[in-house]
């Protein structure tokens, strides 16, 4: 089922935790809500849920107007971090609970309320611990049964708090994958919170940035990598090195350093360059569009990556700037801890220093 | 020997030490408790098992044991219901005053039986603002058994929320969220999801809360007017007999209070036991 936020705002005390903003979500759409703690990602998913009031705005199930129902009569699934499974009860007497407290009219028999139960756990393929209880189950188990739980009673809209935010990092790709496949077969709408943009990219249809109580971007994961349309969208998505630039001609300069803008016409502002780390070549001398000299102070290979720390030489940045290299691009130049190395971009994004607007794409050849 | 040496460096582990601690400790147990609770049964039975229950059987000592129970019967649901009432508002909402209730709680054990006794008699006396009234109305609450509920529910008010209040907090709200999201009432959310998740604190809570009504003395002794065979409990009539010189007496009536106290222990210790384990299970994973 669809769902529409229209101007929903929340005020803790005398803290603005979410500024008025609006969303629409497609239906059988999985939306992930990316930001960091105090962003108001997680106060934007319970009052979706009706476990907190908006102070303004309303809702909207499909047709539905859901903004000043109960939690109780709102039809949502909710995993909580923890699962908050109750730990009094089986596993399957926590998935029959949603089913048991339903209305006489409405609730199906003892017979059909187990074979559901029973469908349940082996749609999250645990059919096998029915009887056990959650204290004696691990936590990507307690993660399934949580989400069974939830999705028992056939709700419109599911909605997960940091659903993998307590596992460790194996069993939360796995899961992830499990959920994305289970979300695709099963077609229901859900919204999710994380602070891991991995998880955002990999999982949702669209993200939803947000910061300060307010939404920064939203967009499917790969307009969002390819156009970030703000500093804070671009700062949250992975390693970024900023190169604080004063406009010198046709040049980007800081200090010692400086840069040759690709522009064709040759007309320069002060503002900052964001570069990826993957978009950083290492030479060992300037070439004719870059003068970035780096020292380095650490060779990290991880994984299909070698990550190299460096240190601006005779110029400064705000923090340390990354280089990752492939490792046949690394063995052609192999670099060591204290070597003088130059930088050259192979592309980035200028943010103008006057506006807070989108960025210009740049591409050097 | 690495083991050996750092066993040598522990703290406080001086043989010398430790066996005079235990020593002593054991001393003062055996002076302080073991032989007072002791003597009370030795000279209960100490003119033999006849006069043991001829003393029970004494229609005042009957009456005495009834209304001490009567008392209690009715203090500890009372105090069940609000102590849950009290707990539940504390931890799950916020209010102004939420702080100072928690602190007002504590009264009952702050204050003195005795002036607790005589704030009731004061307020609910036939001369007292509410007394006043209630006597036109022919309304005793005073030296009769109804005072000796409300000075004793006051007195053992914050037993069961004391018990309660940390636990709940601990548990945090997230279980009843998510029983309220699948659709459970709020008697349903109640019955299958707190309660099961604070029964062993709360029997905690009513053992406490029993101990200490039935053997409350210094308010009931203020407002019950001491009746013999109408407003006596078990304690005041322990007192009243050792005045008569009824020594033996004092001491079989003594004697089941003892009893009484020494089976909330147990049933203490039992509940306490199961309660860890409640908890292990849970912090276990």
């Amino acid at each position: 089922m669809s769902i529409r936020l229209d101007n929903i705002s929340k005020t803790f005390d005398k803290f603005q935790a979410l500024s008025p903003m609006s969303l629409n979500i497609e239906d059988g759409e999985m939306i992930g809500l990316l930001g960091p703690s105090g962003s108001g990602k997680t106060t934007l998913l319970r009052i979706i849920a009706g476990l907190e009031g908006a102070d303004s705005g309303r809702i909207q199930f499909g047709q539905r107007d859901v903004t000043n129902l109960h939690v109780r009569d709102r039809n949502v699934g909710f995993v909580f971090q923890n699962y908050a499974l109750f730990r009094h009860m089986t596993v399957a007497d926590n998935v029959a609970f949603g089913l048991e407290v339903m209305d006489a009219k409405q609730r199906p028999n003892k017979a059909e309320i187990q074979k559901r139960v029973q469908h349940l756990l082996d749609m999250v393929q645990l059919g096998h611990l029915a009887k056990r209880y959650p204290s004696q189950l691990s936590g990507g188990q307690k993660q399934r049964i949580a989400l069974a739980r939830a999705l028992a009673t056939k709700p419109d809209v599911l909605l997960l708090d940091e659903p993998f935010g307590a596992l460790d990092a194996k069993v939360r790709k796995e899961l992830r994958r499990w959920l994305r496949n289970l979300h695709d077969e099963i077609g229901f709408t859900s919204v999710f919170v994380t602070h891991d943009q991995e998880e955002a990219l990999e999982l949702s249809d669209r993200v939803v940035v947000m910061s300060n109580g307010h939404i920064e971007q939203v967009d499917a994961p790969a307009q969002l990598y390819a156009q970030p349309n703000s500093r804070f969208v671009f700062d949250f998505l992975g390693n970024v090195n900023v190169f604080d630039a004063a406009a010198q001609g046709s040049r980007l300069t800081h200090q010692d350093a400086w840069l040759e803008t690709p522009h064709q016409d040759g007309k320069t502002q002060a503002g900052q360059l964001y570069i990826r780390s993957h978009e950083l070549a290492l030479h060992p001398a300037p070439t004719t569009q870059a003068h970035l000299p780096l020292r380095v102070i650490a060779v990290n290979p991880i994984g299909p990556e070698v990550r190299v720390e460096l240190a601006p030489d005779g110029w400064q940045t705000e923090q340390v700037w990354e280089a990752d290299l492939s490792h046949a691009d690394y063995e052609r130049h192999p670099v060591q801890r204290g070597d003088q190395v130059f930088a050259a971009p192979t592309s980035g994004y200028f943010f103008t220093a006057d506006s807070q607007g989108s960025p210009e794409r740049l591409h050097w050849s | 020997m690495a083991p050996k040496q750092s066993h040598q460096q522990r703290i406080g582990d001086r043989p010398a030490v430790k066996y005079t601690l235990i020593t002593l400790t054991l001393v003062l147990t055996a002076v302080l408790l073991v032989v007072p609770l002791v003597s009370i049964f030795q000279k209960a039975f100490i003119d033999g098992l006849a006069v043991y229950w001829q003393s029970l059987a004494d229609p005042d000592t009957l009456h005495a044991i009834w209304l001490t129970l009567f008392v209690a019967l009715l203090t500890v649901p009372i105090n069940l219901v609000f102590g849950v009432m009290l707990a539940w508002s504390v931890t799950r909402f916020e209010f102004p005053g939420r702080k100072l209730l928690m602190t007002l709680m504590d009264i009952p054990f702050a204050v003195s039986p005795v002036v607790a006794g005589l704030l009731y008699l004061l307020l609910y006396g036939n001369n007292g603002w509410i007394g006043a009234w209630l006597y036109e109305h022919d309304l005793q609450l005073m030296f009769a058994w109804p005072g000796i509920v409300m000075v004793t529910v006051f007195v053992t008010c914050p037993f069961v929320a004391r018990e309660l209040i940390p636990l709940m907090q601990q548990q945090g709200r997230e279980d009843e969220e998510a029983a309220v999201i699948l659709g459970a009432s709020g008697w349903q959310l109640f019955r299958r999801v707190t309660l099961p998740n604070i029964k062993w604190a709360l029997l905690y809570g009513v053992i406490l809360t029993n101990a200490r009504a039935v053997g409350e003395f210094g308010a009931v002794s203020v407002v019950s007017g001491n009746i013999r065979g109408e407003t006596n409990t078990l304690p005041l009539h322990v007192q009243l007999l050792y005045e008569d010189y009824q020594a033996t007496a004092a001491f079989a009536s003594a004697s089941l209070l003892a009893a009484i106290a020494l089976l909330t222990l147990i049933f203490k210790a039992f509940v306490e036991w199961r309660q860890e384990r409640a908890h292990r299970a849970e912090t276990d994973h």
